[in-house]
C-alpha cells in the first residue's frame, strides 16, 4: 500500500486557485522531489498535507498511511507520522527547545495511549541527536529558534525530525539560506534517517540539494500542477535549462 | 477635573471630623485638609481624563458600611509557603506582626497617631499626593489603622516582607476599608516585600500604600491583587525615590470585578533605577486597570516598563502609562512596554502611553501591541502534534511567564509564576476557543 496519495488535488488561497489537479503517489522508503519555479505552489501543497488553516481544498483527496487525511488536524496528521520541516521555522519567545520537544513526543505517546516518557531518557537521547547536527545544550535549552541563525534554525528543524521519527518527512525549502557547510550537515541529518519504512518528499527551486539527497523520483510542480516526472537526472536537466519551458507552456 | 456630584457616602462612625478631632495635631491638618478636598473633587465622572477607561458607576451606586469580621481566606498556597517576616492587616487594621523582627527592621500600627515615631510622622502624607486623587483624599481622610515599616539604614533582612492585606466584604451590602501603609527603606538598606491583596463577598478596598526608598537603597516590591470577585480595588502606591537608589516593582493582577491599581514614583536623585513591570489577567468581565506616572526630576535615571495582560471572556484591560521627563533630567533612560493578548472576541484593551519630554538628551522608548494568538506560532506548535487546546496554553503561559521572570528575587518570583499558573491552568488551558 503507498504511503501517500494525492488525487486529482485542487486547493484554493483566499479564493485564488494555486494546485489545479494534483496526482501523486509515495510509496514507504521513497524519497520524491519537487521542484519548481516560485509560486509554482510548492509551498501550498507542503501546508495542505500539513493542514494548515486557510487552504481550502475544493476538489480531490488526499490518503496517508490508509486515512483520510483532509478529516484530520493538524496535530492528529503530525501525530499519524506526517512531518513538515519549515521553511521559515517559526520562533517561540519563552517556550524552551526541550519543552517543546516533550510536549511533541508525548502528544504521540498520548495518542498511543502510552503514559509521559521519563525525563532523564528523554534527555539523554535529545543530547544525543542534537549533538551530531552540531546543536550545543545551550540551544537546547534557550527558547525555541528565538536568536538562531538561518542555518540553526534549519538544523533544529532536522533534530525535530529525528526526535519525532515521522513516517513522512516534508522538507519545504530546506536548502534556502544555508551556506555549504550546513547544508552538508543538514543533508547528512536527513540522510541519516532514510528508511525503507520512512518517505520523504523534498520540495526545494534548486537541484544542489539533490547532489546531498538522492531521490528516487522528481516531479516538475508548475502553474500549479505536475508537469513532468522522471528520475533525478531531470532535476540536472532542469538545473542546465532552468524552468523557462515551464512558466512559458500554455 | 470634573465633579461628580454624587460621591460616595462616608462611612458612618468614621467621620473624618471626628478622626480629625481625635487625632495629634500632625494629622489632624493632613486630614482635615484630605476631606476638604474630597469634598471638592468629588468621585472622577466620565469626563476625567484620568478615568475616562474605568468608569465608577458601579461604586457610586453602593452604600458601603465599615469594614468588619474576619474573613476566611488562605494567601495562595506558593506565597503562603515563602520564607518571609508575616504582617497582616484586616479591614484596615493591623492584626499580625511577627513575635520578633530582624536587626533592622521595625514595623509599628498606625492606628495610635499620638504615638508614632518621629519617621512615621515624617513621611505619612508627604508621599502619597491627594490634590487630584479623591481616593488618596478618601484614604488620608479615613484610614484608621495600618502599618509602618522601616528597614533602618544599612540593613539587609534575609527573608522578604509578607504584607497581607484582607478585607470581610458583605453579601448584599458592600464594605469600605482604608488601609494605610508607610514603607520607608532608609539610606543603603535592602529588602523585599510582598504585598497580597484577597478578600471575600462586596466590598470596596482603598487601599495607600506610601514607600520611601533612601540614598543607595533598594526595594524590591512584588503586589499581588488577588481580591474576591465581587470586589472594588483601586490602590496607590506613591513613592519617592533617593539617588542612587533601585526600586524593582512588579504587579500580577489576577483578582476584583473592577480594579485599578495606580503607582506614582518621583525620581527625585540621579542615578535611580525604577522599574514597574506587571501582568494582569483577567476573565469574564473582569475590569483590569493599571495606571502609572513615572517622574524623571533629576539626571541619569533609569526607568522600566513592561506590563501584559492576557483577557479572556468579556474581560476588559486599561494601561495608562505616562513618562514626564523634567528639565533637569538629562541622559534619562526610559523604557514602556504595554503588551495585551486577547483570547476572545469579546475581550478588550485601552493602551493611553504618555510622553512627556523637557530635556533634550534623553533616551525614551514606548509601544503598545494588542493582538491574539499568533496563527503561525500555534500552527507550529500543531504541526509537532501538540494539539490546539494545549498549544494555546503553552503559548499564553510562555507569554506571562516572559513577564513575570522580570521579578528579580528568584523565590518571589517562583511564587508568583505558580500563581499566574494556576490562573491560567483555571481559565485558558480548559478554553476551547478554536483560536482561528
Amino acid at each position: 500500500m503507498a504511503l501517500l496519495e494525492i488525487e486529482g488535488l485542487h486547493v484554493e488561497v483566499e479564493g485564488k486557485e494555486i494546485l489545479k489537479g494534483i496526482d501523486l503517489v509515495i510509496e514507504p522508503g521513497e524519497v520524491h522531489a519537487i521542484m519548481g519555479p516560485n509560486g509554482s505552489g510548492k509551498s501550498t501543497l507542503s501546508y495542505v498535507l500539513s493542514g494548515r488553516d486557510g487552504y481550502d481544498v475544493t476538489a480531490g483527496r488526499i490518503r496517508f498511511d490508509g486515512r483520510d487525511l483532509l478529516e484530520m488536524e493538524a496535530d492528529e496528521r503530525a501525530v499519524a507520522g506526517i512531518f513538515l520541516a519549515f521553511q521559515y521555522p517559526v520562533e517561540l519567545p519563552g517556550v524552551s527547545g526541550m519543552t517543546f520537544l516533550k510536549e511533541a513526543v508525548n502528544a504521540r505517546r498520548k495518542a498511543a495511549g502510552e503514559g509521559e516518557i521519563d525525563a532523564m531518557a528523554f534527555l539523554k537521547m535529545v543530547r544525543a541527536k542534537a549533538k551530531t547536527l552540531g546543536i550545543t545544550d545551550e540551544m537546547l535549552k534557550r527558547a525555541v529558534n528565538v536568536g538562531f541563525s538561518g542555518g540553526e534554525k534549519k538544523r533544529n528543524e532536522i533534530l525535530h525530525m529525528a526526535v519525532l521519527e515521522p513516517k513522512l518527512c516534508v522538507l519545504d525549502e530546506t536548502d534556502s539560506g544555508l551556506d555549504i557547510d550546513a547544508l552538508k550537515v543538514v543533508s547528512d541529518g536527513v540522510n541519516a534517517l532514510r528508511d525503507p519504512a520512512r518517505s520523504m518528499l523534498v520540495i526545494t527551486h534548486y537541484q544542489r540539494l539533490l547532489n546531498h539527497i538522492q531521490p528516487d523520483k522528481v516531479h516538475v510542480l508548475a502553474r500549479g500542477k505536475i508537469r513532468r516526472t522522471g528520475g533525478k537526472e531531470l532535476a540536472l536537466e532542469l538545473e542546465q535549462k532552468g524552468y523557462a519551458d515551464f512558466v512559458e507552456a500554455a | 477635573m470634573t465633579t461628580d456630584t454624587r460621591t460616595l457616602p462616608l462611612v458612618a462612625g468614621e467621620d473624618p471630623a471626628v478622626l480629625a478631632a481625635g487625632s495629634p495635631d500632625w494629622l489632624a491638618a493632613l486630614r482635615r485638609s484630605a476631606i476638604a478636598r474630597y469634598d471638592a473633587i468629588g468621585l472622577p465622572g466620565p469626563r476625567t481624563e484620568a478615568w475616562k477607561f474605568t468608569g465608577l458607576n458601579a461604586v457610586k451606586a453602593l452604600a458601603p458600611v465599615p469594614a468588619e469580621g474576619v474573613p476566611a481566606i488562605e494567601l495562595p498556597p506558593a506565597v503562603a509557603a515563602l520564607d518571609g517576616l508575616r504582617i497582616g492587616l484586616v479591614n484596615g487594621r493591623l492584626a499580625e506582626l511577627p513575635a520578633a523582627l530582624p536587626q533592622g527592621v521595625e514595623a509599628v500600627a498606625l492606628g495610635d497617631p499620638a504615638a508614632a515615631p518621629d519617621w512615621v510622622r515624617a513621611r505619612l502624607g508627604s508621599i502619597a499626593a491627594f490634590e487630584t486623587h479623591p481616593f488618596t483624599a478618601l484614604n488620608t481622610a479615613q484610614f484608621i489603622s495600618g502599618v509602618a515599616i522601616r528597614i533602618a539604614r544599612g540593613a539587609m533582612p534575609e527573608v522578604p516582607i509578607v504584607l497581607s492585606v484582607v478585607q470581610a466584604g458583605g453579601d448584599e451590602t458592600a464594605t469600605i476599608a482604608h488601609p494605610r501603609v508607610l514603607v520607608v527603606v532608609e539610606d543603603g538598606a535592602s529588602a523585599d516585600l510582598v504585598t497580597v491583596f484577597q478578600g471575600s463577598g462586596r466590598y470596596i478596598a482603598n487601599p495607600v500604600t506610601e514607600i520611601a526608598v533612601g540614598e543607595g537603597a533598594r526595594l524590591g516590591h512584588a503586589v499581588l491583587q488577588a481580591e474576591g470577585a465581587d470586589a472594588f480595588h483601586l490602590s496607590m502606591t506613591a513613592l519617592k525615590l533617593a539617588e542612587k537608589s533601585t526600586y524593582e516593582g512588579f504587579v500580577l493582577a489576577t483578582g476584583s470585578k473592577l480594579a485599578r491599581h495606580e503607582v506614582r514614583a518621583e525620581l527625585a536623585g540621579e542615578h535611580i533605577e525604577y522599574s514597574i513591570n506587571g501582568v494582569y489577567l483577567g476573565a469574564d468581565g473582569q475590569h483590569h486597570d493599571i495606571t502609572t506616572f513615572i517622574d524623571h526630576a533629576r539626571p541619569h535615571g533609569t526607568s522600566h516598563e513592561m506590563v501584559k495582560g492576557v483577557l479572556t471572556g468579556a474581560a476588559r484591560g486599561v494601561f495608562q502609562g505616562k513618562i514626564l521627563v523634567r528639565p533637569d533630567a538629562q541622559k534619562t533612560d526610559g523604557f514602556q512596554m504595554n503588551r495585551a493578548l486577547l483570547l476572545s472576541r469579546d475581550a478588550e484593551v485601552n493602551s493611553k502611553p504618555e510622553l512627556e519630554i523637557y530635556a533634550d538628551d534623553v533616551k525614551c522608548s514606548h509601544g503598545a501591541t494588542v493582538g491574539e494568538l499568533e496563527d503561525d506560532e500555534l500552527f507550529y506548535l500543531m504541526a509537532r502534534g501538540i494539539p490546539r487546546g494545549r498549544a494555546r496554553a503553552l503559548l499564553v503561559e510562555a507569554y506571562v511567564q516572559e513577564a513575570v521572570a522580570l521579578i528579580g528575587r528568584a523565590p518571589v518570583r517562583d511564587a508568583f509564576a505558580a500563581v499566574a499558573s494556576d490562573w491560567l491552568d483555571r481559565h485558558v488551558a480548559g478554553a476551547t476557543g478554536s483560536g482561528e
